[in-house]
């Protein structure tokens, strides 16, 4: 039930130095790269986050999920999904309403799931920055995805 | 979620190679899971406000908690025998929380990430965090 009450008529505030930083992760990102990396990351890491790509093909193992074309094109479609929230950031709740649903009513993707992929997301991008990647950093790259994933959860009844 | 023969392997591997830089891993993890989540700053309220990787008392503690882990390697075949002394330390003297194991954990891992990228794949990465999982829980063994 928190999904849907706990952000209710709250607006997220961003601070100067949370934006900045959001804008400038994902101005630099590859998400032709990032996007595979993560969800393929998180189907061998959360293995019964496979449950919602049964008609993927060969998933059976770290080297056919990383190797695999459907889901490498899947991870770009996500992170091109994420880039919605990173131009809306004012917005992000009404950014993806029409998402929500999707992923509510015609997807049935259990919202914890969404962190779990969140985490994978985060784990990559640390590894691309390396030092850059400081804890402040970090502190406002989980906080978007924080924001992301509750707004993705909303409209779950 | 019981540790694999494979995991175990796995993650003995992966401490072998990183074994050298494990109290530098520890202070960047616990200096960031300090910024990055500051409620658990109040397990720390003794050292003052203003805790982060480069805090000498956060980078001290951070070398502290990876031989911790460093034990549970070692014990990685019996981890509640192996880690039923810091299990008592946990549970009656420091009582924290154990839903911040699952945080302080996400951070090593993200800090493993950030210094060993070419080796930390996906098949590391879910032994060692089914290994930390299973650490939480030895340590939490004695808490109620």
């Amino acid at each position: 039930d928190s999904w849907n009450k706990s952000t209710a008529g709250k607006m997220v505030e961003w601070t100067d130095f949370e934006r900045a930083t959001i804008q400038d992760i994902f101005s630099k990102m590859d998400y032709e790269v990032v996007g595979p990396a993560a969800l393929s990351r998180c189907l061998v890491v959360y293995p019964w986050t496979q449950r919602y790509f049964g008609n993927f093909g060969n998933l059976y193992n770290a080297a056919a999920i990383t190797a695999n074309p459907m889901v490498a094109n899947h991870g770009k479609v996500v992170l091109h999904g994420l880039d919605r929230a990173v131009k809306n950031m004012d917005n992000i709740k009404e950014t993806y309403a029409e998402l929500s649903v999707l992923h509510s009513e015609k997807l049935h993707v259990d919202p914890d799931n969404f962190k779990l992929l969140s985490d994978c997301l985060t784990i990559v991008v640390a590894s691309q920055l390396g030092k850059d990647f400081t804890g402040e950093v970090q502190a406002a790259f989980q906080k978007f995805l924080a924001v992301v994933v509750s707004s993705l959860g909303r409209q779950y009844h | 979620m019981s540790l694999s023969a494979k995991d175990k392997a796995e993650v003995k591997k992966f401490w072998a190679k990183i074994e050298g830089k494990a109290g530098e891993i520890g202070a960047e993890a616990l200096g960031r899971m300090l910024v990055a989540y500051p409620q658990t700053k109040t397990y720390f309220s003794h050292w003052g406000h203003d805790l982060n990787t480069q805090t000498p008392q956060v980078r001290k503690h951070g070398g502290i908690i990876m031989g911790g882990i460093a034990k549970a390697v070692k014990s990685i075949d019996d981890l509640t025998s192996g880690m039923s002394t810091l299990s008592e330390l946990h549970a009656f003297k420091l009582r924290v929380d154990p839903a911040n194991f699952k945080i302080l954990a996400h951070n090593i891992i993200l800090v493993m990430a950030m210094y060993f990228p070419a080796d930390f794949t996906p098949e590391v990465h879910v032994s060692v965090d089914k290994f930390l999982q299973r650490v939480a829980w030895a340590l939490s063994e004695r808490y109620r």
